[in-house]
C-alpha cells in the first residue's frame, strides 16, 4: 500500500467577518486507501495534538449522498474526479503533491469558518416552489396514474441532485441554474407536477435571482463537476419552461 | 415510577388502530393554531411529522444540526421501502407484512404497533407518489418491486439505490412548503442539548446554535424527538458522522426510559475495514443479495484469486445453511454466518475479515446491462472506494453496525414516559424487536411522522390543560445554565487526548464485547473499561477553542460524552438479557447449530431502563410482551 507525504495549503478564516488566508501544513504517511476527508481528519488530529484549532469543514454521510461536503480541491469543486469530496480517495494523488483546499466560493454562499459555507439560499429556493402542494392523507392509489418508465427514469435522473452546490462553485457567474433546473425538471416531467408547473418555475427563478446567484452563460462548467452528473438538458428545459410560463401564464 | 402502560387498545388486532383513531380526542381547527410543537430532527420521521402537523394548523418549530433539513441521514438509505400493496399478486397482505416483521424481530416487538405499521405502509406509497417521488416503474407505467431479506414476497418499492434520498426529499419538499407558509420555523445548524420539563410535562428544549455557540431556550406544548439511532457509539458504523444519541440521552436523563439499548443491528453487507485511520463504514445495499451470491473458499488459507477458485472449492454458506431464504436470509443471521466463517479462518482479503459477494452468475444469466440497470450506482460507489471493479471480480463485504432497534421507550401513541415528549422513527424502540428487516426503517419513519403522530398528538393536547410557560421560566434558565456549565467544563479540561481518541477507544470496546457476539465475561470487562474511559475522558480530554464560535471539536465532545454513558447502559442491558434473540447474540445461549436461542419463559419483555443519577445503577422496568396473534417459535429460515 502506498503512503503519501503531502503539503496542504488550506484556507483558514475565523468567522464570517474575518479575512481569511492560506496556511501551509505538512502531512506524512497518509495511506492511499484513505478518503480525502479521512486525510483531513488525520490533519485535524495532528493539529489538535499540537493544540492548534482544527480546520472546520462540512461533512456528514461520507457516502456521497447527503451533499454536505463542499471543498474546492486544487481549484476544482470536489477535486479531480467527478464525485463528492467524501468519495475522493488519496489514490488519486501522488507522493510529494501540494494540495490546495478552499471553500466553495460564491456571493450567495458566504463563508462561516474555514471551509464551511452557508448554503441556506438553496433551501429558500426550494421553499419558493420546489414541491407538489399536497397535504398528508392522499387517498389516490399509487398505481392510479401510470407513468411511462422512460419518463419516470428521466425524472429520477433530475431528482438525484444532492444540493451540494458544486455547480455554483464551478460557475464563473456563480449561477444556480443547474440546481434549480434539476428540481424544475423533475416536477415538469411528472404528471403530479403539472398543476403548479408555471407558477413553480417563475417562483423558483425569482428566488434564485433574489439570492444573488449569477446568470447562466451555458459554459457547462456546472455539469462537468456535478457529482451526480445532472445534465445540461435540465437547464434547456428550465429555460423553455420559464419562457412558456412567462408568455402563457399569469404573472405570479 | 408508574408501571409501564403501553396503552394498547382493546379489540381484535386488525381493528385496534381504526378504533383507537376514532376514540382519540380531536383539536378543532381554530384551536390548533394556539399550540406550539417542537420537532427535533428532520429525517424521514421528523420532516414528515413537522410538515403534517403544520398542514393541520399547528405552529411547528423544527430543528436540525445539519446545514439543511435535506441532509438528515435518512438520505443515505439505499434499498427501498416495504408496503403491503400486493401489486405483484404474490400473496402479500397486511397480515403477512405484520407477521414477517414480528418474526424478523425475533418476537421482541409489540404486536399492535407492528400491525399498525403494516396497515399504514400502503398509505405511505400513495402519499410519496403524490408528492412526485420518482419510484422505479415497469414499462407499463406501474410501480416496480423487489425483494428484501426475511421475506418471500416482492413488496419493496425503490428509487434506484437512492430510495432514502427520494423519500426524504419528498418529506423535505413538504416541509419546505410549510416553512414558506410560515407554519414551520426552521432552525438549521442547531443542536438540542436538553429537554425542559415543567410540572411533569415536556415544555421545551435548550439548544446550541452551532455557528455562534449561543445557548437558547424554546418553549412548546409538546416535543417530538426524531433524532435517529445511536450506532455511532461503535465509532465505526454506516451512520453519518454527525449521527448521535445526545437528544435521546438528555431526555433519558430527564426521566424518559430507554428501551432495549443492546438491540443493535449489524448489517451483513458493508465494505470491509481497511485501516485505523478509517472514519466510517459504507453499506452496500442488501438489495444486492437479490442477485449476488455470498461465498468463501472451502479450504482455510486458499489464497487463489476468487475468479480462479472453481465452484467445487467454494462454500456458498448461506445457500447451504438456509436453503429456502439463501442469500436473502435476515441481516442478523447473515452477519453471524459471515463472522463464523471468518472466525474459522476462511475469510478473504488482506485482513481475513471479509467474504465474497459474487455477481458472476447473475451477469451470465441476465447480462451485464441488466445488472448495471439494477445496481449501477452501487457498483460505481464500490469501485470508487475500493479501487476494484465488481463486474469483473467479486465484491468483498463484512458486517458493520448499521441500525439500532433500541431507543426511547414509547407507548402505542409514541409518547415516552415523560408526558408530552414523543419519540418517532429510529429514535424509539417500538417496531423492530431484536432485529429489523431490510426496507422497514423508511417505512417506520414515515409511518410515525405522516400517519401516527398527527392523530395521537391531538389527543394529548386536547386532554390536557396547559399553564402558560415561556422560555423565561426558571426551569429553562436552570437547564440553560446546566448546559453551559457542562460545555465550560469540557473546554476547561485542556488535557492531552483528542475527542476522537476516546471515541475510537469506546468503539473498540463496544465492538469487541457488545457487538456480534457477547458473553457475561466480556460484558463485565467492557463495563469496567468504559468506566475507566469515562473517568479519563473527564480528566484528560482536550477540547480546543471556545463555546462562542463554530467549534466542531466541542460538538463532538458533547456527543462522545453521551455515547460513553450510553455504552455502559448497553452493556448492562446485554448482561441482563440472558438469552439470544435477533441481533443480540449471547454465546452462552445458542442452539446446537449455533443459532440464537431465545428464552421466552423468562425474557419475553421489553427492557426499559430508568436513569437514577450520575454513577448510580440504572433501574430496570419490564414491559411484558403478549402475543395473541402469532405463535412464538424458533425462527427458521431453512
Amino acid at each position: 500500500m502506498r503512503k503519501l507525504n503531502l503539503t496542504l495549503k488550506v484556507w483558514r478564516q475565523k468567522d464570517d467577518k474575518g479575512k481569511g488566508k492560506f496556511e501551509t501544513y505538512k502531512l506524512n504517511n497518509v495511506s492511499e486507501e484513505s478518503s480525502f476527508l479521512e486525510m483531513m481528519d488525520i490533519l485535524n488530529e495532528d493539529l489538535a495534538t499540537k493544540k492548534i484549532d482544527p480546520v472546520a469543514f462540512d461533512h456528514d454521510c461520507r457516502e456521497g449522498i447527503c451533499g454536505t461536503c463542499s471543498m474546492v480541491i486544487n481549484g476544482k469543486p470536489h477535486g479531480p474526479l467527478q464525485t463528492t469530496t467524501c468519495q475522493l480517495h488519496m489514490r488519486s494523488f501522488s507522493d510529494g503533491d501540494t494540495i490546495t483546499v478552499e471553500p466553495f466560493r460564491a456571493g450567495a454562499f458566504p463563508v462561516l469558518k474555514d471551509l464551511v459555507v452557508d448554503r441556506s439560499a438553496f433551501d429558500r429556493i426550494i421553499q419558493a416552489g420546489g414541491y407538489v402542494s399536497v397535504n398528508t392523507g392522499v387517498s389516490v392509489d399509487a398505481n392510479e396514474i401510470p407513468i411511462p418508465k422512460d419518463i419516470a427514469d428521466e425524472a429520477m435522473d433530475s431528482a438525484t441532485c444532492i444540493g451540494c452546490g458544486a455547480c455554483v462553485a464551478a460557475c464563473k457567474n456563480a449561477s444556480a441554474m443547474l440546481f434549480v433546473s434539476a428540481k424544475v425538471s423533475q416536477f415538469t416531467l411528472l404528471p403530479q407536477g403539472q398543476p403548479e408547473r408555471h407558477r413553480r418555475v417563475q417562483k423558483m427563478v425569482a428566488q434564485m435571482d433574489e439570492e444573488g446567484f449569477g446568470a447562466c452563460t451555458n459554459t457547462g462548467a456546472c455539469s462537468a463537476v456535478c457529482p451526480k452528473e445532472i445534465s445540461l438538458t435540465n437547464i434547456a428545459r428550465l429555460n423553455r419552461e420559464y419562457l412558456t410560463a412567462k408568455v402563457t401564464a399569469q404573472e405570479v | 415510577m408508574a408501571v409501564l402502560d403501553a396503552k394498547i387498545p382493546d379489540g381484535p388486532l386488525a381493528e385496534k388502530w381504526s378504533k383507537h383513531k376514532f376514540n382519540l380526542k380531536l383539536v378543532n381547527p381554530a384551536n390548533k393554531r394556539k399550540y406550539e410543537v417542537i420537532v427535533v430532527g428532520t429525517g424521514l420521521a421528523g420532516a414528515s411529522a413537522a410538515a403534517s402537523l403544520a398542514e393541520l394548523g399547528y405552529n411547528v418549530k423544527a430543528f436540525c444540526f445539519q446545514d439543511s433539513p435535506r441532509r438528515a441521514h435518512s438520505i443515505a438509505a439505499q434499498g427501498g421501502i416495504n408496503a403491503a400493496k400486493n401489486y405483484q399478486n404474490d400473496g402479500d397482505s397486511v397480515h403477512r407484512l405484520f407477521y414477517d416483521t414480528i418474526k424478523g424481530g425475533d418476537y421482541r416487538a409489540r404486536e399492535a404497533n407492528v400491525y399498525r405499521l403494516a396497515e399504514v405502509s400502503v398509505n405511505i406509497i400513495d402519499q410519496c407518489v403524490a408528492q412526485g417521488v420518482p419510484f422505479a416503474r415497469e414499462y407499463g407505467g406501474l410501480l416496480s418491486n423487489r425483494s428484501f431479506g426475511g421475506a418471500q414476497v416482492s413488496r419493496t418499492f425503490y428509487a434506484k439505490g437512492q430510495t432514502g434520498q427520494q423519500l426524504l426529499l419528498g418529506a423535505y419538499s413538504a416541509l419546505s412548503r410549510q416553512i414558506a407558509s410560515g407554519k414551520v420555523k426552521m432552525y438549521n445548524r442547531t443542536e438540542m442539548l436538553d429537554v425542559v420539563v415543567v410540572d411533569g410535562k415536556a415544555r421545551g428544549i435548550v439548544t446550541r446554535n452551532l455557528v455562534t455557540g449561543k445557548i437558547e431556550s424554546h418553549s412548546a406544548h409538546a416535543v417530538l424527538l426524531c433524532t435517529g439511532g445511536y450506532g455511532n457509539v461503535f465509532f465505526l458504523s454506516t451512520n453519518a458522522m454527525g449521527s448521535n444519541v445526545t437528544a435521546a440521552w438528555r431526555a433519558h436523563k430527564k426521566g424518559a426510559l430507554f428501551a432495549n439499548p443492546c438491540f443493535t443491528q449489524i448489517h451483513p453487507t458493508c465494505i470491509p475495514v481497511h485501516g485505523d485511520s478509517q472514519s466510517k463504514l459504507t453499506l452496500m445495499s442488501e438489495s444486492l443479495r437479490n442477485d449476488g451470491r455470498v461465498w468463501v473458499p472451502k479450504a482455510i488459507g486458499d489464497k487463489r484469486k476468487p475468479e480462479d477458485i472453481p465452484d467445487a472449492d467454494r462454500d456458498y454458506y448461506l445457500e447451504r445453511k438456509y436453503p429456502s431464504f439463501g442469500n436473502l436470509s435476515p441481516r442478523d443471521i447473515s452477519s453471524r454466518a459471515a463472522k463464523e466463517v471468518c472466525d474459522e479462518g476462511r475469510g478473504v482479503g488482506s485482513t481475513g475479515k471479509a467474504v465474497y459477494l459474487d455477481f458472476r452468475d447473475a451477469i451470465k444469466r441476465d447480462g451485464r446491462n441488466a445488472i448495471e440497470q439494477r445496481y449501477g450506482n452501487l457498483f460505481d460507489m464500490y469501485q470508487q472506494i475500493t479501487g476494484q471493479n465488481p463486474y469483473e471480480t467479486p465484491m468483498m463485504i463484512y458486517p458493520a453496525v448499521h441500525y439500532t432497534m433500541g431507543g426511547l421507550w414509547v407507548d402505542y401513541n409514541l409518547m415516552t414516559t415523560i408526558p408530552g415528549l414523543y419519540a418517532l422513527g429510529e429514535a424509539n424502540f417500538s417496531d423492530h424487536g431484536a432485529n429489523r428487516l431490510g426496507a422497514s426503517a423508511l417505512m417506520q419513519g414515515l409511518a410515525d411522522g405522516y400517519f401516527v403522530i398527527p392523530y395521537t398528538l391531538g389527543d394529548y393536547l386536547a386532554s390536557n390543560k396547559f399553564e402558560a410557560v415561556n422560555s423565561d421560566h426558571s426551569e429553562f434558565k436552570k437547564a440553560e445554565s446546566e448546559t453551559l456549565a457542562t460545555i465550560q467544563k469540557l473546554l476547561s479540561i485542556k488535557g492531552n487526548k483528542t475527542v476522537d481518541q476516546y471515541h475510537k477507544e469506546l468503539g473498540l470496546i463496544m465492538w469487541d464485547y457488545c457487538g456480534m457476539a457477547r458473553s457475561a465475561e466480556g460484558l463485565a470487562l467492557a463495563k469496567e473499561r468504559i468506566r475507566t474511559l469515562k473517568e479519563d475522558f473527564w480528566k484528560n480530554v482536550n477540547v480546543i477553542g471556545a463555546n462562542e464560535e463554530l467549534n466542531q471539536t466541542l460538538e463532538k465532545a458533547c456527543r462522545v460524552a453521551d455515547f460513553i454513558e450510553l455504552g455502559e447502559l448497553m452493556v448492562d442491558d446485554a448482561l441482563d438479557r440472558k438469552e439470544s434473540c435477533g441481533g443480540h447474540f449471547r454465546v452462552e445461549y445458542q442452539t446446537e447449530d449455533s443459532e440464537a436461542k431465545r428464552d421466552d419463559a423468562n425474557y419475553c419483555y421489553v427492557s426499559a431502563w430508568e436513569f437514577k443519577g450520575a454513577n448510580q445503577p440504572s433501574q430496570l422496568h419490564k414491559e411484558n410482551l403478549v402475543f395473541e396473534n402469532v405463535k412464538l417459535s424458533q425462527r427458521s429460515y431453512k
